[in-house]
């Protein structure tokens, strides 16, 4: 790789792959609003950390933004009524991970005019930056680019480390996935007004928006709109999956690697996703808190993709049925097809860490569904893996079921599951979802 | 077509190239340079090469069969071997012998390991290795290309009986006419007589050696294409052309009349095909990148110690297959470096 680096070329990073993006599905579809599902299921946990806890009670009415259920300690977030209506119930409901958690029902009022009364408007440039904190937790917001890590958590480095980047992920390398585009595009103003928050609450003395060049008309677009008087930049990165995984643009961006078992404040750096900081930059000043997400819906299986302004708590059948479901299809994947999840059942709801619904047709699985050959030593997963890990060993000793030995000799905890090594084994060999196992497994034992 | 939701894990994609594709590639890519030996040395190599093919293939549904394996003729590999042992062979090499070198490399190279994927060497190669012992005369008894009969007749040897040792052919060579006619490859010429056959004659494969060894170009073009569409690692060929053309560089410097120069080296012999289409063979090589340089370079550089320096003529067989052997110890130097492994946080 070395080789070529003399000649000019996009920042990046090592190894990944270069999937068939199927962007131009909806890169062009400006985000929209559908009408309200008439019961939305707000899942308590939809962010890692602890659970929110109910503070409302089955048939109690609420209007639209109003706290429905409060964080549970430091690394959890708040949740607020997606829409004006009553309280139906709080009960086991499927969710996309698959055992059923508690949620939240809602009844819709159809006919309420679902504007967001609620809120406290307030100076934000007087507030001190735990005060910013504060009220970026009681916004209940979270990493929108599917991770779903409590974002205040993040505003506060631990001791002895600083932040002094912040790094905005517009890469979306997902393929299918355009929300962030169209909120590059469309929600600009908020998205400046976000990372400027973001910059002072941590302190850092500049920003960076990195964004694939599959989407450079982003890149020019906020270089126009960016204010001559803040420390923020708009970089394009080299179209690579996966670009948009935190340690990647890290190093795409700034060219440190994060160390192993560290975290990126390891290296001065802090990561958000456009989606969050839009929402942050729009919720902060109006003091409401996060009760709908833009979703890019789309695949093969859908009959009019686009990206649409989702409340949260909207079931995937509702919002599939908006956009209209090919009888051909199969698989139903929230997320990207990458690392997203596919569903058992489709009453699971958008929660906010949805940021695509992703329909893939009968035909397509079927494609997949191929014959799986002993390894050939090809080395074409070796040359993938974005962590550099060597997923030909890792995944004969998974085989024989050496999980202890995959961790402590091959590095199997840095593997982030990014798929990058199953999608290119010409062996069909099922590597990542080894790997899933594997670990899984190990924390057990622990 | 039946209705209803499916479940799979991610990733939900995959790319759209499998194991059997890339065999078939390979095969595709054998057929040109089958094809030319067989124009080359007529009748003989035909069967030769269907003879070693169809054992091969055979070979391999009987271990399948016998180890509960499955099916696994579907996956090419087999006609690989098959193809590319005939094209390592003396066009005259009797049939028997050959179906045994075709047994011998899947049994031994490739079944006893466990099949595809678990070999450490070369099946042909390994069959090779083995008739290179066995029968040390017919692997070295070398016929004339382009005899004027050679798509109506076969060469006296060719059909021996089995457990026969072949007629000596030197009455049916001295019968062809050709003056000049010695029965050594340009390898051997050059070793023991230091004559070095023009250069052009070596590149384009009019010349004696085994069926498919002697046309350079060819091979280079066939693998070039492999290379180009990514079913073969190209970095593999390039250090082992880099590595042997870099260390017969000094010698010939030293001394032109004696040694052979490294454009003579790289296209004489079975190089050119050992480069291509036996060290880049995926499962016998390590599955690094940095591994793959270092591999190909020491098989550049020991076939060149072993043409220049050993008794034998030509080296490259036993070069990749000692590689072969070292390609597990390479992989396991060349691990790349964990991502964040070297980072620390900053203060
Ligand atoms: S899934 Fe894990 S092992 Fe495979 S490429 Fe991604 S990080 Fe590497
Ligand atoms: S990509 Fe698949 S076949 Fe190739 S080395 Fe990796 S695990 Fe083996």
């Amino acid at each position: 790789m070395a080789l070529f680096s003399i000649f000019p070329r996009r920042k990046t990073f090592d190894h990944g792959i270069y999937p068939v993006e199927h962007k131009e599905l909806t890169a062009d579809k400006p985000i929209r609003r559908l009408p309200f599902a008439p019961e939305l299921v707000i899942p308590l946990e939809q962010h890692k950390g602890k659970p929110a806890i109910p503070t409302v009670r089955v048939g109690q009415e609420v209007v639209r933004g109003e706290p429905i259920a409060e964080a549970d300690g430091h690394v959890s977030v708040p949740m607020h009524a997606p829409a004006t209506g009553v309280i139906s119930d709080i009960a086991l409901a499927p969710t996309a991970a698959g055992p059923k958690a508690l949620a939240i029902y809602l009844k819709v009022y159809q006919a309420a005019s679902q504007r967001v009364l609620f809120g406290l408007e307030r100076d934000l440039a007087t507030l001190s930056r735990e005060a910013l904190v504060a009220a970026v937790q009681q916004a209940g917001l979270v990493g929108l680019g599917g991770a779903a890590f409590p974002s205040h958590v993040k505003l506060m480095p631990p001791a002895g480390r600083t932040i002094e980047t912040v790094l905005v992920n517009g890469c979306e390398c997902e393929p299918y996935l355009t929300c962030d585009h169209r909120i590059m595009l469309e929600q600009t103003e908020s998205l400046v007004r976000g990372i400027e928050l973001v910059l002072r609450a941590t302190g850092a003395e500049r920003a960076i928006i990195g964004v694939e060049d599959n989407k450079l008309d982003a890149v020019e677009h906020l270089r126009r709109q960016l204010p001559a008087h803040l420390p923020i930049t708009a970089e394009a990165v080299r179209t690579k999956y996966p670009q948009g995984a935190e340690r990647m643009l890290i190093t795409s961006l700034t060219g440190r690697e994060v160390p192993i078992g560290g975290l990126p404040a390891d290296v001065g750096v802090a990561v958000y996703n456009v989606g969050t900081l839009a929402q942050m930059g729009e919720l902060l000043p109006k003091g409401q808190g996060l009760i709908e997400r833009v979703v890019t819906v789309s695949g093969p299986g859908v009959e009019r993709p686009g990206n649409f302004m989702v409340p949260v708590g909207t079931p995937v059948r509702f919002l599939l049925e908006q956009v209209g479901l090919k009888d051909s299809y199969g698989e139903v994947i929230l997320g990207g097809p990458m690392m997203g999840m596919a569903v058992a059942s489709l009453d699971v709801a958008v929660t906010k860490a949805v940021s695509g619904v992703v329909v893939l047709e009968r035909e397509d699985l079927d494609l997949a569904e191929r014959k799986v050959y002993p390894c050939i030593k090809c080395g074409a997963c070796v040359e993938a893996c974005p962590i550099s890990l060597n997923p030909s060993v890792l995944g004969e000793l998974a085989q024989v079921r050496e999980y202890a030995a995959m961790a402590e000799h091959y590095h199997l905890d840095q593997c982030f599951e990014c798929g990058c090594c199953a999608y290119v084994c010409p062996s069909n060999i099922p590597l990542t979802q080894y790997f899933r196992i594997a670990k899984a497994i190990n924390r057990e034992d622990k | 077509m039946a209705k209803g939701i499916e479940i799979r894990t991610s990733p939900h994609l995959k790319k759209v190239l499998t194991v059997d594709q890339i065999m078939r590639s390979v095969v595709l890519a054998l057929l040109p340079v089958s094809a030319f030996a067989v124009y080359q040395f007529g009748l003989s190599v035909l069967l030769l090469l269907i003879t070693t093919t169809v054992v091969a293939v055979a070979t391999e549904w009987l271990f399948a069969r016998l180890s509960g394996r499955g099916n696994t003729v579907a996956d090419w590999s087999a006609v690989i071997t098959g193809l590319l042992l005939g094209l390592t062979l003396p066009p005259g090499f009797p049939l028997w012998m050959a179906a045994v070198a075709a047994f011998v490399g899947i049994a031994l190279g490739k079944a006893l390991f466990g099949g595809l994927g678990y070999n450490v060497m070369n099946p042909a190669l390994v069959g090779r290795a083995f008739v290179q012992a066995a029968f040390p005369v017919a692997i070295t008894t070398w016929t004339p290309a382009f005899a004027p009969e050679r798509f109506s007749e076969l060469i006296p040897s060719t059909l021996t009986l089995p457990f026969m040792q072949p007629v000596p052919i030197d009455d049916w060579v001295a019968g062809l006419g050709l003056d000049a006619w010695s029965g050594a490859t340009p390898l051997a010429l050059q070793k023991f007589q230091q004559i070095e056959l023009p250069l052009g004659e070596v590149f384009s494969g009019t010349i004696a050696g085994s069926a498919g060894e002697t046309s350079a170009i060819l091979i280079l073009v066939c693998g070039l294409w492999l290379a180009w569409r990514r079913m073969l690692d190209w970095r593999i060929p390039v250090a082992v052309m880099a590595g042997a053309a870099l260390t017969a560089l000094p010698f010939w410097l030293l001394d032109p009349a004696l040694y052979p120069s490294p454009w003579f080296v790289l296209c004489s012999g079975g190089l050119m095909l050992g480069a291509w289409f036996m060290a880049s063979d995926m499962v016998a090589s390590p599955v690094t990148a940095r591994g793959a340089i270092i591999y190909g370079l020491f098989i550049g550089v020991l076939t060149v110690i072993i043409r220049l320096f050993g008794g034998l003529v030509e080296g490259v067989m036993y070069a990749i297959l000692l590689a072969n052997a070292l390609g597990p110890l390479i992989s396991g130097w060349t691990q790349p470096r964990v991502y964040g492994a070297g980072s620390r946080p900053k203060a």
